[in-house]
């Protein structure tokens, strides 16, 4: 699998690059989130929905698991930690084959219910605010988006 | 008023409970089945399993809240049922189980928002008096309400990433202290003293929002470097330092709006209105504000319960509000 990543100093240029991914995200778009707690996965998703227009507050979506909100497309924020059960099925799939993006945090625990297709973004703490980023595209659309954000030095 | 007696359902998250209220004022009966023993083993509420629990509780707790209320089925007014925000497999339940009991019965639906029951909750302390600013502090909502008449809900402020309920079960996560983390830090910051200085995010700013994902990071942070430093953190005093930061936050605010909006009342609601320290602290605060009455439910009006929703459904009754079988529920919505 291929592998870009970039390492971020402060909460700014981590809204900086989520802003840049989300001007690039498409229809349909699905983008796995992995980190431990903190490691600043709502923060990214903040920065998506600014650049999807959303004008609503995008905050933690742990206690409903799903939030929906309205912009270029909708977007379709997920905290699934609390599914044990891989085999647990919310209708998970109406949102992934929709016309809205989809963003997950700890998507690894719906693993076996995810698209074929996807972002993968894993986040690993560095220090206070530093952060490193690691994409796994899977899929033509996703490799191409990471191009993209090689092309305009946003990753290596 | 003439004699209104409402049925109220709320199953919004881990617990099912049914309420009968008389007048919007008098509880005839409030049975709450909770399901936190359960979720205890997961460390949080798992959906599908609280979906499940439900299914087997509704009934029950459905026929033995009429029982305790000593009523005839034919005495009743409407039934008024939590539409959401909340777990969605969880809200179907109750309102598919309301919709039936409805529709057999020949009574009115009233679909109620879960945070206006967690406000009119207030009234079965003291009538409700406008304009009036309500707290709404729990696991998944951290808002400041003002009110200017009934059912007007205008949010002035409300949290920008975890709600403060979160981030209390989030830090006991990293603590290790069991689910739910609220009650368990409340009971360990009282053997504790502040001295972590934990930030205080957002509090100058002028505005009502709160932030309390900063303050979760500098918790981790903190757990992380001690450990690396290969020290032990003293719980109780951590215990203390978060909670001193998260009330001076919710106070803090509660005060700036306090001086801004005129009101008669001041509402605490939701779950984390049973935090020791914030009720403390609202009540040590508002002894400076005698023109306003502060209003703190009872403990067991606090945490979900369906009274509650009795008590918002007979003023949207009064209303005027009348839903129909296509009621439906939703994970998030608006007040």
């Amino acid at each position: 699998m291929k592998k870009y990543q970039v390492e971020v100093n402060t909460l700014k240029q981590t809204n900086v690059l989520a802003n840049k991914i989300g001007k690039h995200l498409f229809k349909g778009a699905v983008i796995t989130l992995e980190g431990d707690l903190g490691a600043g996965k709502t923060t990214f998703t903040k920065g998506i929905a600014e650049a999807l227009e959303i004008k609503k507050t995008v905050n933690s979506p742990t206690f409903t698991i799903i939030k929906e909100y309205e912009g270029i497309y909708p977007l379709y924020h997920m905290d699934v930690y609390r599914i044990e059960d891989d085999l647990e099925d919310l209708g998970f799939d109406e949102y992934f084959y929709s016309n809205g993006v989809s963003i997950i945090e700890w998507a690894s625990h719906i693993k076996s219910q995810l698209p074929n297709e996807r972002l993968e973004i894993d986040i690993t703490i560095l220090g206070e605010t530093k952060r490193l980023f690691e994409f796994y595209p899977i899929g033509k659309p996703y490799i191409q988006l990471c191009e993209v954000l090689k092309d305009e030095k946003l990753v290596d | 008023m003439k004699k209104i007696i409402v049925l109220a359902v709320e199953s919004s998250c881990d617990e099912t409970s049914v309420a009968i209220i008389k007048n919007g004022k008098e509880v005839l009966s409030n049975i709450v089945s909770s399901q936190i023993d359960i979720h205890k083993r997961f460390g949080g509420v798992v959906p599908e399993v609280a979906s499940r629990h439900h299914v087997e509780n509704i009934t029950f707790v459905l026929d033995e809240a009429i029982k305790e209320a000593n009523i005839q089925i034919k005495e009743l007014t409407c039934i008024a049922v939590t539409k959401g925000p909340g777990l969605i497999g969880s809200l179907l339940i109750g309102i598919n189980a309301a919709k039936a009991f409805a529709y057999a019965n020949h009574l009115p639906i009233i679909g109620v928002h879960h945070i206006a029951g967690h406000i009119y909750a207030n009234h079965l302390v003291s009538d409700l008096e406008f304009p009036l600013l309500a707290l709404v502090v729990s696991g998944g909502h951290t808002e400041l309400l003002y009110m200017n008449d009934h059912f007007q809900f205008e949010t002035i402020g409300q949290t920008r990433d975890d709600a403060v309920g979160e981030a209390y079960d989030k830090v006991a996560r990293v603590c290790h202290l069991s689910y739910p983390g609220g009650p368990e830090i409340d009971k360990r910051a009282k053997n504790g003293k502040d001295v972590y200085q934990l930030p205080r995010v957002m509090l100058d700013q002028d505005n009502y929002d709160f932030s309390f994902s900063g303050l979760k990071s500098s918790v981790i942070n903190l757990v992380h470097n001690t450990k690396q430093r290969n020290e032990t953190i003293h719980i109780e005093n951590l215990a203390r330092s978060f909670q001193e930061s998260v009330v001076d936050i919710l106070v803090g605010k509660t005060l700036k709006a306090i001086k801004e909006y005129p009101i008669k009342q001041l509402l605490l609601a939701g779950g984390v209105a049973a935090n020791s320290g914030l009720r403390q602290r609202l009540k040590e605060e508002m002894e400076a504000y005698p023109g306003i009455k502060l209003i703190i439910p009872p403990l067991k009006f606090c945490t979900d319960n369906a009274a509650m929703i009795g008590v918002a459904g007979t003023f949207a009754y009064l209303k005027g509000q009348r839903d129909d079988l296509s009621l439906n529920g939703k994970a998030s919505i608006d007040i």
